[in-house]
C-alpha cells in the first residue's frame, strides 16, 4: 500500500471513454500478504535475442494441452498434413483444437510421454515433417466487424489456451456472459519465477503484438481500462511496452510493480494493481478484471490479424546448459532436441524441470514433447539445486506463515495434513492454497510443506469422488429397491384385482346382497300365520 | 520424489537457535560482570545436563541424537533456564530442573516442536514448587556484597553445596528487588521509602536493571534478525504496563510503578526470550497479542497477589494451555476471504 506512483507510467486522462468512472488507483499500488525474494538467475537467458525457431525431426502433438476436455483427433495415419492444419478438433465446451505445426505426414495416434506431473503417457498425433513447412491458407480476421461469438469460435478452433502456465481456453474467459462487459482487462507480465524470461523477450521484442493482442480481448470484454503488470526487475520491457502504447489507439497502463514472487500470480496481480482480492473459489471477473498472460495476448494478434493458429511459443532454455537462451518453438517439438541446441552441459545434469524452480515439476521423459504450457525448461545441476537438508520437525516460527501469499497458516494446514485430519485442512482453506512454493522456501526445518498439501488435496478428492461414487450407488440402491418395490407391489394389485374381478366386489354387488340378505330377513320375521 | 519448490532459502533451525544464543551473551557477560563468574559456571553445567539429556532421550526414542544436539534447542532451554534461577544454585537443582525441562516436559511430548509447555519454565516451575529455599539465595550482587565468590569458591559451593571457611550464605546473597518489595510492603512500608533502600537502582534492582538492559539489547537485535515479531514483547510488556500502571496511578505509596515492574524480575527475559518460544506461544498475530497480554497480566496477579516471587514462569505455562484455543480463535481471512468491497 505505500508504493508510490514515481515508478510507474500511469497518467490521468487516459479513460475519456468512461468519464465518470473513478479511477481504481491514480499511481497507488497495493501489496498482497507475504512473498518471498528467490535468487532470479534471470540475465543468464535474458541476455541474447529470441532464437528462431527449427523443424524437430519428428512432432508428438499432444490432443490435452488445455484444461479441459482433449481434442478429437481429426486426421488419419497416413494422411498428409499442412502446417496450421487442424489436426485435433475441440471436444466438448471446454477444449481448444491442435494443429500440425508444421507440414508433413501424421505417423501415428499413440500414446506417448508427455510432459505432466503424474509421468503418465497421454495420447498424442505423432507427425513425420517434411521439410517443406507447407502452410494452409491464412487469413486475418477484421475482428471489429464480427460478432463476438464467432470470434471465440475462431480462437478456439486456433487453439489459443492461456500460456502463462495454466493454459485454460482462452476463448471462455473471452467471454463476459451475463455480465456483458469486464471493465478492466489486465495482461500479466509478472513472470516472477526465477529463471524465466520468455514473457520477458517477447515484451521487449513483441510488444506491438502483444498490445494489437489486448486490443482484440478489450472489443470481445469491452474494456475500457487496459493494464499490463510487469515487475521492475524487467526495465527494458517496460521500457519496450510502454514505447509500443503509442502504436495502438487505445489507452494502455503500463505498471511497473514490485519484483516479489508472486506477483506475478493471477489473484496476486489483480490484489497490487487493484486493491481487490478474487473472492475464494470465484473468479477474477467477480471483482471486474480478466487476467491474460502477455503471451496469450500475441497468441491471439497472431490468430486474429495473422490467421496463424497457435503452433509454437517461446520457451526459456536455462540452467545447467552451455547456451542459456529464449526460442520460439513448434509445440511437439521433443524436448531434449531443443537441449540439444542449448549446447553441452557445463556439469552433470540432475534432472530437469518444466516450468521455474518455485512451482515447475520434474520431467520424467526427456522425449516429451513441448507443449502449450511449457515456459521454461531447466536442467538441473547439483549445485545450482542441491538436494534439500533432511527436514526437521516443525518449531511453529510461522515464516511460512509470514510468506504464504493466501494468507493461510502453513504450519496448521501441515499439521492437518500430516495426520490426515482433512476435514480440519479444508476448514482452514486448504484449498486457497495456490501451491507456490513460498512456504517450504522459507521453512527452516526444510519441511517440504507444499508436498503435503498436494498429497491432501489429492487424498480430499480421492475421498470426494470416493464419495460420490458411494453415493451414487447408494441411490441407484435405493432407486432399484424403490423400483423392484414398487414392481412387487404393482403385481400384487393386478394380481388382486384379477382374482377381483369374478366375485365383482363392488358397491352394486355389495347392495344386491344386502338387499336380498334384507329380504331374507323380512320373510323370516313376518309372523307365521 | 519431491514436488516443487526445487530452492530453499538459506535458514535452519540451528541458526535461529544460534542467534537466540547469540542474543543472550551480552546479558550473560554484563551478569558476569556485576555478580561474579558463578552464571558462567551455572551455565556450563546446564549446557552438559541439557545436552546429554537431550541425547539420551533422542536415543531412547531411536532417532537420530546428532542432529537434535546441532538444532540448538536443547542449548537454549539450558541457557533460559540457567539464567531463571540463582546463579549460585547447587549443581543438583540445576539437573532436576532440566530434567523435568528436558525428559518431561519435551521428550515426553514428542520432542521439539511437540511440546505445549515452555521447557525452561517447566523446570523451573517444578523447583520453586519443590525447593522453594536454595531457589532464593540470589547471589548479591558485587556492588553490594563487596565481594563475591570467585571462579573457584564458586564452583565449591555449587558443587559441595558447602561455603569455603570465612564465607556465609548471608554475605553473599540478597533478597530479590520483588521479594524485598513483598516483605517491605508487609511491613507497611510505602514504596517511595523501600525505594531508598540501596539494593534499588534507578528502575529496578541495582545491577539487575543492568543485566535487563542487556536482556533489552538482545531482544532488539532478535527483532532486527527477524527471529521474533514485535507482537508478543509489545503486548507483555504493554499489558504488564498497562495493569501496574493503573494500580500505581490509584495509590502509588503502596504499588509500585510500570518502569519497576518492566525492569525488575524476568519481564524483560520472558518477554523477548521465554514467551516467545515459537513452539509454545500462539501463531496468529492476533493470537501472539492474546498470548502475551495474558502473560504480562499473569505476571502482575501472581507478584501482586501470588505467593511466588516472580510470575513469568506460571504466567508463560498458563498461557501456553490457552494457545491451541487462542490460535483458532484468532485464524487470520485468508486471501479472498475477506469482504469484498464492490
Amino acid at each position: 500500500m505505500n508504493e508510490t506512483s514515481d515508478k510507474q507510467n500511469i497518467s490521468a486522462g487516459q479513460y475519456s471513454n468512461a468519464p465518470n468512472k473513478k479511477t481504481v488507483f491514480q499511481g497507488v499500488l497495493y501489496t498482497f500478504h507475504g512473498g518471498v525474494h528467490p535468487e532470479e538467475h534471470k540475465s543468464a537467458s535474458s541476455g541474447r535475442p529470441i532464437m528462431p525457431v527449427f523443424i524437430p525431426t519428428k512432432l508428438i502433438v499432444s490432443v490435452q494441452q488445455h484444461i479441459g476436455e482433449a481434442g478429437r483427433p481429426c486426421v488419419a495415419v497416413g494422411d498428409h498434413v499442412d502446417t496450421g492444419q487442424i489436426i485435433a478438433q475441440a471436444d466438448g465446451y471446454m477444449s481448444v483444437a491442435a494443429h500440425a505445426p508444421t507440414s508433413g505426414t501424421v505417423s501415428a495416434i499413440a500414446p506417448h510421454a508427455v510432459p505432466h506431473p503424474s509421468g503418465l503417457p497421454g495420447l498424442c498425433i505423432h507427425i513425420q515433417p517434411d521439410g517443406k513447412n507447407t502452410w494452409v491458407p491464412r487469413t486475418p480476421t477484421d475482428y471489429l466487424n464480427e460478432h463476438p461469438s464467432t470470434l471465440r469460435n475462431l480462437l478456439r478452433d486456433m487453439g489459443i489456451a492461456g500460456l502463462g502456465g495454466a493454459v485454460f481456453p482462452t476463448f471462455i474467459k473471452l467471454n463476459p456472459g451475463k455480465i456483458k462487459r469486464v471493465p478492466t482487462l489486465l495482461l500479466n507480465g509478472g513472470e516472477c519465477e526465477p529463471w524465466i524470461t520468455c514473457d520477458d523477450a517477447i515484451m521487449r521484442e513483441r510488444a506491438e503484438g502483444i498490445l494489437q493482442g489486448a486490443a482484440v480481448m478489450r472489443y470481445l470484454l469491452q474494456s475500457d481500462r487496459v493494464l499490463v503488470g510487469i515487475e521492475d526487475n524487467k526495465p527494458e520491457a517496460i521500457a519496450a511496452m510502454s514505447a509500443a502504447t503509442k502504436q495502438v489507439d487505445f489507452p494502455v497502463e503500463i505498471v511497473s510493480i514490485p519484483t516479489l514472487y508472486p506477483s506475478g500470480g493471477a489473484k496476486q496481480m489483480i490484489k497490487i494493481i487493484t486493491g481487490k482480492e478474487v473472492p475464494s473459489g470465484g473468479r477474477s471477473t467477480d471483482v471486474g478484471v480478466a487476467t491474460f498472460n502477455v503471451g496469450t495476448a500475441l497468441a491471439v494478434h497472431r490468430a486474429i490479424n495473422h490467421g496463424e493458429p497457435l503452433i509454437s511459443r517461446v520457451i526459456t532454455v536455462t540452467g545447467n546448459v552451455g547456451l542459456p537462451h529464449n526460442r520460439e518453438v513448434l509445440i511437439g517439438t521433443p524436448i531434449n532436441e531443443l537441449l540439444a541446441l542449448a549446447g553441452t552441459h557445463p556439469e552433470p545434469v540432475t534432472g530437469s524441470l518444466m516450468g521455474g524452480p518455485m512451482m515447475g515439476f520434474e520431467l520424467a521423459d526427456m522425449a516429451a514433447p513441448v507443449v502449450k504450457a511449457t515456459n521454461c525448461i531447466l536442467v538441473k545441476s547439483a549445485r545450482l539445486f542441491p538436494a534439500p537438508p533432511p527436514a526437521r520437525e516443525c518449531i511453529r516460527c510461522t515464516r511460512c506463515a509470514d510468506a504464504c501469499p493466501a494468507d493461510l497458516q502453513p504450519q496448521e494446514l501441515y499439521w492437518f495434513s500430516k495426520s490426515k485430519h482433512f476435514d480440519k485442512a479444508q476448514q482452514y482453506s486448504l484449498f486457497d492454497c495456490i501451491e507456490c512454493g513460498c512456504c517450504s522456501y522459507v521453512c527452516p526445518s526444510h519441511i517440504p510443506l507444499v508436498n503435503y498439501y498436494r498429497f491432501a488435496k489429492s487424498e480430499i478428492s480421492t475421498l470426494k469422488s470416493a464419495e460420490r461414487a458411494a453415493n451414487l450407488a447408494r441411490e441407484r440402491f435405493e432407486s432399484r429397491t424403490a423400483r423392484l418395490e414398487r414392481d412387487q407391489r404393482e403385481r400384487a394389485e393386478r394380481l388382486a384385482q384379477k382374482s377381483a374381478i369374478k366375485p365383482t366386489p363392488d358397491a352394486d354387488a355389495a347392495a344386491t346382497i344386502q338387499a336380498a340378505l334384507a329380504r331374507t330377513q323380512a320373510q323370516a320375521d313376518e309372523p307365521k300365520v | 520424489m519431491l514436488s516443487s519448490p526445487y530452492v530453499t532459502a538459506q535458514n535452519s533451525v540451528s541458526v535461529i537457535m544460534l542467534k537466540v544464543a547469540f542474543a543472550l551473551l551480552p546479558a550473560i557477560i554484563v551478569y558476569a560482570w556485576l555478580y561474579g563468574p558463578a552464571i558462567i559456571i551455572s551455565l556450563c553445567i546446564a549446557t552438559v545436563t541439557a545436552l546429554s539429556m537431550e541425547a539420551i532421550a533422542m536415543t531412547l526414542r531411536k532417532r537420530p541424537a546428532g542432529a537434535a544436539l546441532l538444532d540448538g534447542s536443547a542449548l537454549i532451554t539450558a541457557w533460559l533456564f540457567a539464567l531463571s534461577i540463582p546463579a549460585i544454585a547447587p549443581w543438583w537443582l540445576t539437573v532436576t530442573g532440566l530434567f523435568f525441562a528436558i525428559i518431561v516436559a519435551k521428550h515426553l511430548y514428542g520432542g521439539l516442536g511437540n511440546n505445549v509447555f515452555n521447557p525452561a519454565m517447566v523446570g523451573y516451575a517444578v523447583l520453586i514448587v519443590s525447593f522453594p529455599v536454595p531457589m532464593t539465595h540470589w547471589a548479591a550482587p558485587l556492588s553490594l556484597a563487596g565481594e563475591s565468590l570467585g571462579w573457584s569458591a564458586a564452583a565449591h559451593y555449587i558443587f559441595s553445596n558447602h561455603l569455603p571457611d570465612g564465607w556465609t550464605l548471608d554475605a553473599i546473597t540478597s533478597a530479590t528487588p520483588l521479594d524485598t518489595l513483598r516483605t517491605q510492603l508487609k511491613l507497611h512500608h510505602t514504596i517511595a521509602k523501600i525505594e531508598q533502600l540501596p539494593m534499588f537502582g534507578y528502575l529496578g534492582g541495582r545491577a539487575n536493571e543492568m543485566v535487563v538492559g542487556a536482556y533489552l539489547l538482545g531482544g532488539l537485535y532478535l527483532l532486527k534478525e527477524r527471529i521474533i515479531t514485535w507482537h508478543i514483547p509489545v503486548a507483555l510488556l504493554g499489558s504488564l504496563a498497562l495493569i501496574s500502571g493503573v494500580f500505581w496511578l490509584i495509590n502509588p505509596s503502596e504499588y509500585a510503578s510500570p518502569w519497576f515492574h518492566i525492569a525488575t524480575g524476568g519481564s524483560l527475559l520472558g518477554a523477548f526470550f521465554i514467551a516467545t518460544d515459537p513452539v509454545t506461544a500462539a501463531t496468529t498475530p492476533r493470537g501472539k497479542l492474546i498470548y502475551a497480554a495474558g502473560i504480562g497480566l499473569l505476571i502482575y496477579l501472581i507478584r501482586m497477589f501470588g505467593a511466588y516471587p516472580d510470575g513469568v514462569a506460571f504466567g508463560v505455562l498458563l498461557m501456553n494451555i490457552a494457545v491451541p484455543l487462542i490460535d483458532a480463535w484468532t485464524q487470520p481471512p485468508p486471501y479472498g476471504h475477506k469482504e469484498v468491497r464492490t
